[in-house]
Formats: C-alpha cells, sequence, structure tokens
C-alpha cells in the first residue's frame, strides 16, 4: 500500500467531485491541481474553461498563474476576457466551479479581500478575481482549502462571493442561479450544506482524520453528520497521476512546486 | 493613426501627471518596459487602472507614482502577495493609496462601455456581496423591460492604455495572438494608446485567435524586445517563473526593493539595459 500526505487526499477527493463531460470553471493553485487530475484519470472529456479566456485547456503541466501559455496551447478556443464572464459564466455555460479560498464561513461564503477590516486591514488579500460571478452563476461550485481555524471561521472579515449566503432560501433571494457550493474538500475530510439550512456539515473524513479533528480546525461549533463516512483511499492510479503531474510542473519551472496560497481566483 | 516612435519619446509626449493610466495584460504581454519608462519620468499623482496588478504594479506603487489603484486581483500569481500594494493599502507607505475595488466581470465590463462609448455597463452579479458596499462604483439597477435587479459599473476611460503586443506592421496595426485576454477594449476604451511591440514586419502571417488592432486605434508603437518580461510572449519567450519568485524576497524589504529600482530601473537607460543588469546579477 503506497502511502499519501493530506495534500495529495485532498486534491484527488475533489478531483472526484469533477463528472466527466463537465464544463468546469477553474481557479488557480489548489483547484486547478484538481481539476487536472480529473482530467488526467476518471474525466478526460470535461472542458477545463481558465478566466484569462482559454476553453476546452488541455496543459500538460499545471499553470503557475491563470494566464500560462500551456492554457492556450491546446485549447479549444482562446476568447477575451469580457466573452468568458459574459458568454460562458454570466449566460450559464459553466456546469461547475472550482474555488480556493483564503476564508470561508458556516454558509460557505468566501473572502478573498482582507484579513480585518477593510478600511485598515490587517492583511490585505489579492481580491475578488473572478470568484464572486463564479460563485454566483456557475451551476455548482467546489471549494478546496486546508482546513484550519483560520480558514474555517465563525464570521468572515469580508464577504467577497457568495455561498448560501445566511442559511436557507437566500441564494433564491439575491437571484443567484447557480445551485451555489455543493462540497468544501479539505485537508481533513469533504463538507456539505444541510439539504435544509445549508450549514456545512462534515459528511466525511479522509483515511487517518478524525471528526474531533476536524472540529479543532473549524472556527465554528461543526455540525458531523450522523452517519459520517470515510473516504474511499487514494488509488494507486490516482497517487500515481497526481505525482507525476506535479514531478513535471516542478521541472517545467525548474524547481520544487506546490500550489501554496489558494486565494479565491 | 499610429506613429512609430521610441517608448521613451511615447510616455513623455502621451503620459502626463494626473492621468488615469491602464497597462493590460492578463498575465501573457504585460507592459513592463512602459512602466518602468513611466517611473524613469517621475510620473505622478497618477489612477492606475489594471484587473489583475502583479509586478509591475507592485514595482510603480512603491515609487509612489499613483495616487490611486482600480482593480480586481492583486498578487504575486502563484507565488503569494505583492508586498508593495500591501505596504501601501495597509500602511500607506510611501503614499497613502485610493483603492477602487470590483471582481474581474466588473472591470471587463466596464472596459466594455468605455470601448463602447456608453456611460455604465450591467452585469449579474455583486448582489449580496460585501464590494458592493465598499466600492461605490457598484450600484444597483433595475430593467426597464423585466424588472430584474441588475448591477450597474461606470465605464472605464483611461486617459492612456498601454498593451504590448507581438508585432506591428508598418502602418502600425497591431497584432497579438495567445491570451489575448482585455487588451482590445482596454485600447478601444481609452483616450490614447500606446502599443509597445517585439518587432515590426511587413505583413502578419493568419494565427489562430489573433486579434488585430487597427492602428488608427493606436498612437504610438515602440519597439521593445522582451518588453512583456517577466511575463511572456506567445511564440517569443516563456513566462520567467524563476523572476516571479525572485521578487517576493526583494519586495518584502523597503531598502531592497529600493536598492533594486535604483539599479535595475533607474540607472539604465532603457528597457535593453534593464535587461542587461538583470543578467548580471544573474
Amino acid at each position: 500500500m503506497t502511502a499519501w500526505d493530506t495534500d495529495e487526499v485532498m486534491t484527488i477527493v475533489a478531483a472526484r467531485e469533477l463528472r466527466d463531460g463537465a464544463v468546469c470553471f477553474v481557479g488557480i493553485g489548489l483547484p486547478s491541481e484538481a481539476a487536472n487530475l480529473a482530467r488526467a484519470t476518471h474525466a478526460p472529456r470535461c472542458v477545463l474553461v481558465y478566466e484569462s479566456g482559454t476553453i476546452g485547456a488541455k496543459p500538460e503541466v499545471l499553470p503557475l498563474s491563470i494566464g500560462d501559455g500551456v492554457l492556450a496551447d491546446h485549447a479549444d478556443a482562446v476568447v477575451s476576457v469580457p466573452e468568458i464572464f459574459n458568454y460562458w459564466l454570466q449566460a450559464g455555460r459553466i456546469d461547475v466551479g472550482f474555488l480556493g479560498a483564503a476564508q470561508i464561513d458556516r454558509h460557505a461564503n468566501i473572502n478573498t479581500t482582507v484579513v480585518g477590516s477593510y478600511a485598515e486591514p490587517k492583511v490585505r488579500l489579492p481580491g475578488a478575481g473572478g470568484a464572486p460571478e463564479i460563485a454566483a452563476s456557475a451551476g455548482e461550485v467546489v471549494v478546496v482549502l486546508r482546513h484550519t481555524t483560520r480558514a474555517l471561521v465563525d464570521r468572515l472579515d469580508f464577504v467577497t462571493s457568495v455561498g448560501h449566503g445566511t442559511g436557507a432560501g437566500a441564494r433564491d433571494a439575491l437571484g443567484y442561479p447557480g445551485r451555489g457550493p455543493v462540497a468544501v474538500i479539505t485537508d481533513l475530510g469533504v463538507l456539505r450544506p444541510d439539504p435544509a439550512t445549508r450549514e456545512l456539515t462534515l459528511v466525511a473524513v479522509h483515511p487517518g482524520a478524525t471528526a474531533d479533528q476536524a472540529r479543532a480546525a473549524t472556527g465554528w461549533p461543526l455540525r458531523v453528520a450522523d452517519d459520517l463516512a470515510v473516504t474511499s483511499s487514494p488509488t494507486g492510479e490516482e497517487l500515481a497521476v497526481l505525482r507525476d503531474l506535479r514531478a513535471r510542473t516542478a521541472a517545467s519551472r525548474g524547481g520544487p512546486t506546490r500550489p501554496v496560497r489558494p486565494t479565491g481566483r | 493613426m499610429a506613429e512609430l516612435t521610441t517608448l521613451r519619446e511615447a510616455i513623455a509626449g502621451l503620459v502626463h501627471d494626473g492621468d488615469t493610466v491602464a497597462l493590460e495584460g492578463f498575465t501573457h504581454l504585460i507592459p513592463t518596459a512602459a512602466g518602468h519608462e513611466i517611473v524613469r519620468q517621475g510620473r505622478r499623482d497618477l489612477t492606475l487602472v489594471r484587473m489583475t496588478p502583479d509586478l509591475v504594479y507592485d514595482q510603480l506603487l512603491g515609487m509612489g507614482v499613483a495616487r490611486k489603484l482600480v482593480f480586481s486581483w492583486g498578487g504575486n500569481p502563484g507565488v503569494g502577495s505583492l508586498h508593495r500594494f500591501r505596504d501601501a493599502v495597509e500602511r500607506g507607505w510611501p503614499a497613502p493609496l485610493e483603492i477602487e475595488e470590483h471582481s474581474h466581470a466588473g472591470m471587463a465590463n466596464r472596459y466594455v462601455a468605455g470601448a463602447s462609448n456608453l456611460p455604465f455597463a450591467v452585469l449579474r452579479g455583486y448582489v449580496g456581496t460585501d464590494l458592493a458596499s465598499v466600492t461605490p462604483t457598484i450600484r444597483p439597477i433595475t430593467c426597464p423591460f423585466t424588472g430584474e435587479e441588475l448591477m450597474a459599473v461606470p465605464a472605464l476611460r483611461p486617459d492612456v492604455t498601454v498593451v504590448h503586443a507581438q508585432q506591428a506592421d508598418r502602418a502600425g496595426n497591431v497584432a497579438l495572438w495567445g491570451i489575448t485576454g482585455i487588451q482590445k477594449e482596454a485600447v478601444l476604451a481609452a483616450r490614447r494608446a500606446i502599443v509597445t511591440v517585439e518587432e515590426v514586419v511587413d505583413a502578419f502571417a493568419p494565427r489562430p485567435f489573433q486579434v488585430v488592432l487597427p492602428g488608427i486605434a493606436i498612437d504610438a508603437v515602440a519597439v521593445v524586445p522582451r518588453g512583456a518580461h517577466p511575463s511572456y510572449a506567445h511564440g517569443y519567450y516563456d513566462r520567467d517563473n524563476a523572476f516571479y519568485t525572485a521578487w517576493d524576497p526583494i519586495s518584502r524589504d523597503r531598502d531592497a526593493y529600493r536598492a533594486w529600482m535604483q539599479r535595475h530601473v533607474l540607472d539604465v537607460d532603457d528597457f535593453a539595459g534593464h535587461l542587461a543588469s538583470l543578467a548580471a546579477v544573474a
């Protein structure tokens, strides 16, 4: 049995969320790694869309930025930025958005703008990028981030992108066409919104992780499903493909690499 | 009609203190050389506009050339923070920086409205976010036909837009290909436009997804080989990922940053000199 680390299992479980054939709007960093792993394993017909305007991107190595040349090289089409947001995202042609986050709350709302007050921030984060409209208009959203009390917080310092707002019915009241976040994948487990309240609930832990670990790493009293599952272990193929992808990416950049700062693009 | 000139003359003649200036490029074809020339010529009080301010905007902001930044994502892609941008916003160094913050969709539509000579654009977005409460240029609007609540954002009309492209022809038409981002809209929204190019050719070859900007929309074209470094020019050179990583420690420290700007921007004559100065320390 091959051992794996928590980041690997996070990426692999996130990749499994992407259905074959789905049109996926991909954020840079952890979401991009997961989406490309999916394309290289169970979802060869998924269509990866990046906000730089590439539709059907087929990068051979992971892009470091959202507009790397590898995204354009074998894309089905390269379009302008207004076109990608207006004709593709806003028009409802995106099945699923894969996003990262600096902070997320119990209703899967996302902050990528500031830590602290807006006028006098403790940490100025990069900002919104494409995330607010991806969260609004993609058919559904999957969020990938590491599980810490700094990331999963009781109260967001700033709402950059709306997940389920204040809870049940909030997206409808805002007039948002997409279903919003359907899964939050962390390095400890899988959280899904409760069907009635829309509050994130821990529905599965990764092999080796526990519900108590997840509770301790969450900034609000985390609800845990009665029938808490254990995610199925990474397969040999998933691990082999992910490690090969990372190794080829590192070689292409002339050094070791990991997507280290998910920032909501 | 586009005049073939030098970058120094183009910036001197077309970019003035107090102007609203957009140097656009979406990871690809970022007009770094033009940013450096603006620093060397000592422009002040600029309002800088860019969807994705990255290293060249970090360099500009740290030199105090701007009083305001209009943007939608400010980071070092794949690496982390823009430390000069953060220092300006978090601590007001070297001078307080006003910010006007949007999403990418909002900024893209603002350029489209500017290029269309309309006062504003509408989109479905921002509702329920805190962006709408901190940014006065995001306002609700009701569709007069359906009653749907939408968001309005005002047109962006930069005094000057600067972009980098692969080629110009001798008539001053410009060709760019690969990821072409927001450049066409940013040029057409502007009152004046400067384009730096890798080279001048007799005729453009057909290429997939190529965008041609007619010379009638451009005021000045200047040849600056590798003028988008450390970003890339599709078909010419790759992104210098190592430089993006190296920028992180340089930009974290105010003194290290200022020394770097002195040596590699202020003390060189032009972008060829800048690239030579980088090669000398590599």
